[in-house]
């Protein structure tokens, strides 16, 4: 009971620390792959170390609503942290509190505050980017519907812990057609929801052209450092629902010792890796769409993933 | 739906991931902008054809069906996208956006409601059939067969229609793989032989098309003219 509680933190404790460097390996992969030197792995750690040490600036026609936000922002993984398997393949202390639909209740919420904190300022981009990031968000929604639904119809629940436990048993379902094109149909949220290429371009600096960042754009300081490492660990908890409840949940600790966990840590880290390898070969191929065929995209999405379910149905 | 899932081997879940895939294959052929890019997902789609007829050949023993999956690979994969590619002209090839009647994702959707249908279409014909082996490739191959068709309807170009026309034909060899998988090789021959020539004289005909009126839109070809 209380090693079990215990784990639990870990686990937040992970994505805490951990998280800035899943985006720098990021940022890293993308430069080399693209034949350019690239930020050191842990520039992030850094940005975040600076900007804790700025002194902030906020708006006095903001509202209560904008220094709020990233405390919201920041919070809002570290909940969905709780309820997911990071590092262990069986149900921890808080297991059971909230499934996978309650993971993207909390996440939605800490996007709303986003959304609400960008048009607080009155800053002409703020506003521009919310609606932007709405769209995208309405459109992937019934894509994120669509894929819980499928799992909940293929595994018999939405209980992260039990659904990663059935694409491996038995191991020939790991190649379950709803299970490679819900694969698929997330990897496609994925891009979509944390702003990768096809969809936004994040390493653009043109504000007419942007869609998550210029969200942040009014936060100095100690609220920019917050937005950013909540930016990172909503990535980080979103690839880990991937590899280790979509995917497969192996390389995670199976027994209840201290040991098992930490060196399911390295292992995991490494699962992501690979999967961030994916993601930035995808974002180093493809050119930004252009905003209305956004559309397309998510559809495909779509698509992909109510066909996994009529195949489900078609199985004999 | 009873949960039959502990029974099914590896190849018969590999099957199900081809015929997954397959399906695909179909909806990017709706959803496709480049023609370029609507060659590779036909030749994608007939690969993965060829996938499942080998392991329905590895299911059934039935050696033939090896044969099969070879002759697919060499003409639908390998021959058809690059004599498509040669024969109709490089202005043709080169064009980025098709024009399409209906937008992506409406198409799209429209797709997803044939398979559906499909799915209930397939159900009584598995009826009639008590002791046939069917599994999933009829539903998936009545799918792409609609789908195709629709493909045809849709696209305003010759080349995607083409390819529409190849793909129901794929579809109809999916199927064909549960229910006749018996047919004589001959018979296998001389259709991926005939699905050759077509595309050959259709690959012509768009490139003499192209030469003549300047464009492949199929929708501006309303009227006869004699010379």
């Amino acid at each position: 009971m209380t090693l079990s509680i215990l784990f639990n933190l870990l686990q937040v404790l992970v994505v805490l620390v951990f998280a800035p460097l899943m985006v720098g390996i990021n940022g890293w992969l993308r430069e080399r792959i693209q034949a350019k030197r690239g930020p050191h792995i842990l520039q992030p750690y850094f940005d975040l170390w600076k900007l804790f040490h700025k002194d902030e600036r906020i708006s006095e026609h903001s509202t209560w609503i904008f220094r709020v936000t990233p405390y919201v922002v920041f919070v809002t993984p570290l909940f969905v942290a709780l309820l997911i398997p990071v590092l262990t393949s069986y149900p921890l202390f808080f297991a059971f509190m909230g499934d996978m639909l309650g993971g993207g209740f909390i996440l939605a919420l800490g996007g709303f505050f986003l959304t609400l904190a960008a048009i607080d300022t009155g800053n002409p981009y703020g506003p521009m980017g919310a609606s932007r990031t709405r769209m995208v968000g309405f459109l992937s929604e019934p894509v994120f519907m669509i894929v819980f639904f499928t799992v909940s119809v293929v595994a018999g629940s939405t209980i992260p812990y039990i659904v990663q436990q059935r694409w491996i048993h038995p191991l020939s379902s790991f190649f379950d057609p709803a299970h490679v094109l819900l694969l698929i149909a997330f990897f496609m949220l994925i891009v979509a929801e944390t702003g990768r290429l096809p969809v936004d371009n994040p390493s653009g600096h043109f504000e007419l052209a942007m869609i998550d960042e210029s969200k942040t754009l009014e936060y100095s300081g100690k609220g920019a450092a917050l937005m950013k490492w909540g930016g990172a660990m909503k990535f980080f908890v979103l690839m880990t629902i991937f590899v280790n409840v979509l995917v497969a949940p192996w390389g995670l600790a199976s027994t209840r010792s201290l040991g098992a966990v930490l060196t399911a840590l390295p292992l995991v880290l490494a699962k992501m890796a690979a999967c961030i390898l994916a993601l930035v070969g995808v974002e180093s191929s493809f050119a930004k769409l252009r905003l209305f065929r956004i559309t397309e995209f998510l559809g495909a999405a779509f698509v992909v993933c109510v066909a996994a379910l009529l195949i489900r149905l078609m199985e004999p | 739906m009873p949960d039959l899932h502990q029974t099914l081997s590896l190849a018969n879940e590999l099957n199900l991931l081809a015929a997954g895939l397959f399906l695909l294959g179909s909806f990017g052929l709706i959803a496709t902008r480049q023609v370029l890019d609507c060659v590779a997902v036909f030749a994608w789609q007939s690969l993965m054809l060829a996938a499942s007829a080998a392991l329905v050949a590895h299911e059934t023993h039935l050696g033939h069906l090896y044969v099969v999956a070879g002759i697919t690979i060499a003409t639908k994969t390998l021959l058809i996208p690059w004599l498509l590619t040669r024969t109709s002209s490089e202005r043709v090839v080169a064009r980025r956006e098709i024009s399409q009647t209906l937008n992506v994702p409406t198409s799209l959707l429209i797709g997803l409601g044939l398979a559906a249908c499909a799915y209930f279409l397939a159900a009584p014909l598995e009826a009639t059939a008590p002791g046939a082996r069917i599994g999933v490739n009829l539903p998936i191959g009545l799918a792409t067969l609609l789908m195709g068709a629709f493909t045809v309807t849709v696209r305003r170009e010759a080349l995607p229609q083409v390819l529409g026309i190849l793909s129901m034909e794929n579809g109809a060899f999916f199927a064909g793989l549960a229910i006749a998988s018996g047919l004589p090789l001959f018979a296998e021959l001389a259709a991926a032989f005939d699905v050759l020539i077509i595309a050959l004289v259709m690959g012509l005909l768009t490139r003499k098309l192209h030469e003549r009126t300047g464009s492949t839109a199929v929708a501006d070809l309303t009227e006869l003219r004699e010379e």
